[in-house]
């Protein structure tokens, strides 16, 4: 990704997260997360991963973030009682963050990474190198296949790949990952039911 | 000129402590929850930034497909935060219902 556009896109992504913690509205806040989320998508974009720039935008800012607007407009909110936030709170909300942030740099500036530009040129070597024709091969992808096209061609075929990973090599997680989705509705069902009507 | 590794880890730990901030300092649950998710969405960023500059070593020759194995745990990591919100927020309707506030100050059943 091009700096200016990285640089944008980062500012877009801290702005809202601190507008999510200045705000004293929580209507607000969760507006400013949006904002957040939509820069953290098109980061993800930057970082040729556009299935997951897609899927951030449509499952946080579009369907997370209406559901906690709907849970803060359902809840009729009173403003606080509590004036102001104690000093010992500011205080360990401003050093704990700064210690784990100092620790970060220090790392960082001791590592060396360099970028790796993914062009036409790269994506067309990838085919050869990186994608086998031996069936019991983990990267194995079937010598007429859409992905092996696209990749001839120079592009990348981002969705094909996920889909493949995601339907062979990570099937038993998906499974699970179901599971787990209707156990969260069973849960989501059992929580908000009138406790009171149950137990007469 | 193009952004490197080190500027996707910063930025994602920033975000990071903007949420772990947020948890500490605000007093209403609903927000504590949105800076949980800002803290969930920066490992994510980072997980993506891995992913995109891991470099394929082959025979000398460097290739660059990305490796997806992060981007599967991304997908998780947001299927996981969906049911995680959908659960939480359940939860907080029921704590409103019996106790009619959302502030954790008010909130001091456990005495702690």
């Amino acid at each position: 990704m091009l700096s200016p556009i990285f640089y944008l896109f980062a500012a877009i992504t801290l702005l809202g997260g601190i507008g999510v913690i200045a705000w004293k509205n929580p209507v607000s806040s969760a507006l400013c997360m949006v904002a957040s989320f939509v820069g953290i998508a098109g980061l993800f974009v930057g970082l040729n991963a556009y299935f997951v720039g897609v899927l951030q935008v449509l499952v946080y800012a579009g369907a997370i973030m209406v559901l906690f607007i709907f849970i803060i407009m359902l809840l009729d909110l009173k403003p606080s009682k509590y004036a102001s936030f104690p000093p010992p709170t500011i205080a360990a909300a401003i050093l704990i963050p700064l210690v784990i942030m100092f620790q970060l740099v220090v790392v960082i500036s001791k590592t060396e990474a360099q970028p790796i530009l993914i062009n036409e040129a790269s994506l067309k070597a990838a085919e050869k190198t990186e994608l086998s024709l031996d069936p019991e091969a983990p990267n194995y992808i079937a010598k007429d296949s859409k992905i092996r096209k696209e990749l001839s061609e120079g592009k990348l075929p981002d969705v094909h790949l996920i889909g493949n990973k995601l339907f062979t090599e990570f099937h038993f997680p998906l499974q699970v990952i179901g599971l787990l989705l209707l156990v969260a509705t069973v849960g989501c069902i059992v929580l908000s039911r009138n406790t009171n009507s149950s137990q007469e | 000129m193009y952004a490197s590794l080190n500027e996707y880890l910063i930025i994602s730990g920033l975000l990071f402590c903007i949420g772990f901030a947020g948890v500490i300092l605000r007093k209403n649950i609903i927000v504590i929850f949105m800076c949980l998710e800002l803290m969930l969405a920066a490992a994510s960023l980072t997980l993506v930034a891995f992913t995109r500059f891991k470099p394929f070593q082959q025979e000398g020759a460097t290739t660059t497909l990305p490796d997806y194995d992060g981007q599967m745990l991304v997908f998780f990591i947001i299927t996981v935060a969906a049911a995680e919100v959908a659960v939480g927020l359940a939860i907080i309707v029921a704590l409103y219902r019996s106790r009619q506030t959302i502030h954790t100050d008010d909130l001091d059943a456990l005495k702690g």
